[in-house]
């Protein structure tokens, strides 16, 4: 049975309605890199606080910048956090949780504590400590969510990795001569890529809560760029005269997350191992 | 002699100290022989076979000497012991559903020890997969090739992990329970291939079975295994018509017998193996055997020789025939 059909029996509405919010996420992105209405950072004080009409579909803000500009180009930000933070999280995680799934003993003793340790401090703490110390921006906040994902990647590699050891066709493949890292690539990694896919799209969900939260505080995205947080940050000095202000970015932050967890828990059940054996 | 072991002992890691898994075994195995271990669950004839491949788990203490073509394997390196296995020795496994990979192809699988041990490329190994699953007798190897283990039956299966067990000509090839998850049509014609293949190129076969009967019909040799000591050992034939320890003619015993009478019940051996064999200070078998004596309690039972190659670890070994 081919992928496709697997997904469309398995997935079901979730699957679906999620992939279509995170496509219409990046749709966004991928537009507001060709054209948005005006340019988002364009300060027009004449018509600040403008409601929405024609000519401004979501208003202005306290400084007369087109709010539709801006959440378009806000999910720029959004995306780039996500991806590069979930993808240092996959690529330290996958090593450490592999390495200490093969290594066992001491190494694997190491490594897990020192997740532990990282793992026990919230995530927007080490954020505004990392900040704090190195300044805010864009690129530590990144540094900050990427190193927030690595333990949660490497706990979740080796215990799956681990399951995979326990099988047959692994001590099959050790019986044949492959040594670890052929195994590691051959037989784990294929075998676990399902629970790091969904993994991975939770973890996209939280970076950008994460971001927004970072940014909300001024500790990310620093103006002139726009961001969704910073747009909520805005909007809340104005809460009383403008309201529309905050709803814009709550929605699309809320959408986002909304359909990523969708999508994982659709993958989840399209990709569940569990099941795959049997088709 | 191709393979030559002697007082081998693997410990494992048990949560109240090391555990006695293999208690030195000894025994040797030629060119094209092939030998039975016998044991029931628990009796250490898997840890032997793993111990063999060097594939003991982690926690495993080995020891004792095993040489395998003049090499000494105790304490061997991994790289060398890598080098070895899948080459020189392999193994086939139990469980012909989880020794496949599912995500990978059948000859995906059968060429990867080709390509890791003979340094064939890709194309060379994958036409020397199919020739070997033809050899294994396995209906159109070209499709069986292409196919995920999913789409083959248990004997199919089973076939084509023998194929990647002899793609490099092993000259030892450790069986453990090879047949034991499959129908008994199957089963008997899995073993007549690897009898085949044994005769054909002279590889000794480490048969590892709990069944006697598998035993009886398909090697030189046997050895009897419980808790870990090799209670009997010695030609098959031999030691399964004429059983020189108690717990072998236990064993056998409790075999159903074709023609028996309706509603014979089948005998059972009372009493359950020893779950820790360390602080016995007698024989293993002392309380569940029929011919338990005081000394059985008390000291281990010495190993009786019955002319040159059968040996019986039982204090009453010479009464063993007699007290039937």
């Amino acid at each position: 049975m081919n992928l496709a059909a697997r997904f469309r029996r398995r997935g079901g509405a979730s699957l679906w309605f999620g992939a279509a919010l995170v496509a219409a996420l990046i749709a966004a992105a991928a537009l507001s890199l060709i054209w948005t209405p005006y340019p988002p950072a364009a300060i027009d004080v004449p018509h600040k606080l403008a409601p929405p009409s024609w000519a401004h579909w979501f208003g202005t803000d306290s400084l007369g910048r087109d709010v539709a500009s801006q959440a378009l180009a806000g999910s720029r930000i959004s995306i780039l956090v996500g991806v590069i933070a979930v993808g240092i999280g996959l690529v330290f995680g996958v090593v450490l949780g592999l390495m200490a799934a093969f290594a066992r003993g001491l190494i694997e003793d190491a490594i897990m504590k020192l997740s532990d340790f990282v793992f026990a401090f919230p995530a927007l703490l080490s954020a505004i400590m990392l900040t704090s110390t190195y300044g805010p921006g864009v690129v530590n906040a990144i540094i900050a969510i990427g190193v927030y994902n690595v333990p949660i990647i490497a706990k979740l590699t080796r215990a799956t990795a681990n399951g995979v050891l326990a099988r047959e066709y692994a001590l099959a493949a050790r019986a044949a001569g492959r040594g670890p890292i052929a195994i590691a690539f051959d037989h784990v990694l294929p075998n676990i890529a399902p629970a790091l896919i969904v993994q991975a799209t939770i973890q996209f969900a939280i970076a950008i809560l994460a971001e927004a939260a970072l940014s909300y505080l001024g500790l990310g995205a620093q103006p002139p760029q726009a961001s969704w947080g910073k747009m909520l940050a805005d909007a809340q000095n104005v809460l009383y005269s403008a309201p529309w202000l905050a709803l814009y970015p709550g929605v699309a932050i809320a959408l986002s997350v909304l359909g990523l967890n969708l999508l994982g828990d659709g993958l989840r059940d399209a990709l569940d191992p569990g099941l795959k054996a049997r088709s | 002699m191709l393979l030559e072991v002697s007082e081998l002992a693997v410990d494992l890691m048990a949560p109240g100290g090391l555990q006695r898994i293999v208690d030195r075994a000894s025994f040797s195995l030629a060119e094209g022989e092939s030998l039975g271990v016998v044991g029931e669950s628990g009796s250490g004839k898997t840890m032997t076979a793993l111990a063999l491949m060097g594939l003991t788990p982690e926690s495993a203490r080995v020891a004792g000497s095993i040489r395998f073509e003049g090499r000494e394997l105790v304490g061997l390196a991994e790289e060398a012991m890598r080098e070895l296995r899948g080459d020189r020795i392999a193994m086939i496994f139990q469980e012909p559903m989880t020794a496949l990979n599912p995500l990978h192809s059948v000859g995906a699988q059968v060429t990867e020890p080709l390509m890791l041990h003979r340094g064939l490329r890709k194309r060379d190994a994958r036409q020397r997969a199919v020739e070997l699953l033809e050899h294994v007798r396995l209906a159109e190897p070209e499709r069986a090739a292409r196919s995920y283990p999913f789409a083959l039956s248990g004997g199919e299966r089973q076939r084509a992990m023998i194929a990647m067990a002899i793609g490099c000509s092993p000259r030892l090839v450790i069986a453990d329970e090879p047949t034991t998850a499959l129908d008994v049509t199957v089963q008997a014609r899995i073993l007549a291939l690897i009898d085949g293949l044994r005769a054909e190129s002279k590889m000794a076969v480490l048969l590892v079975s709990h069944d006697l009967a598998v035993i009886a019909g398909h090697c030189d040799r046997v050895i009897v295994m419980y808790a870990g000591l090799i209670m009997e050992s010695g030609p098959v034939e031999a030691v399964l018509r004429e059983p020189k320890n108690p717990y072998t003619l236990a064993l056998l015993e409790a075999r159903p017998r074709p023609g028996a009478p309706r509603g014979e019940r089948l005998r059972t051996i009372p009493g359950a193996p020893p779950a820790t064999h360390q602080n016995q200070a007698g024989c293993p078998f002392a309380g569940r055997c029929a011919l338990t004596v005081n000394a059985c309690r008390t000291t281990p039972p010495p190993e009786v020789a019955f002319g040159a190659n059968r040996v019986s670890r039982c204090h009453r070994a010479r009464e063993v025939g007699f007290a039937r």
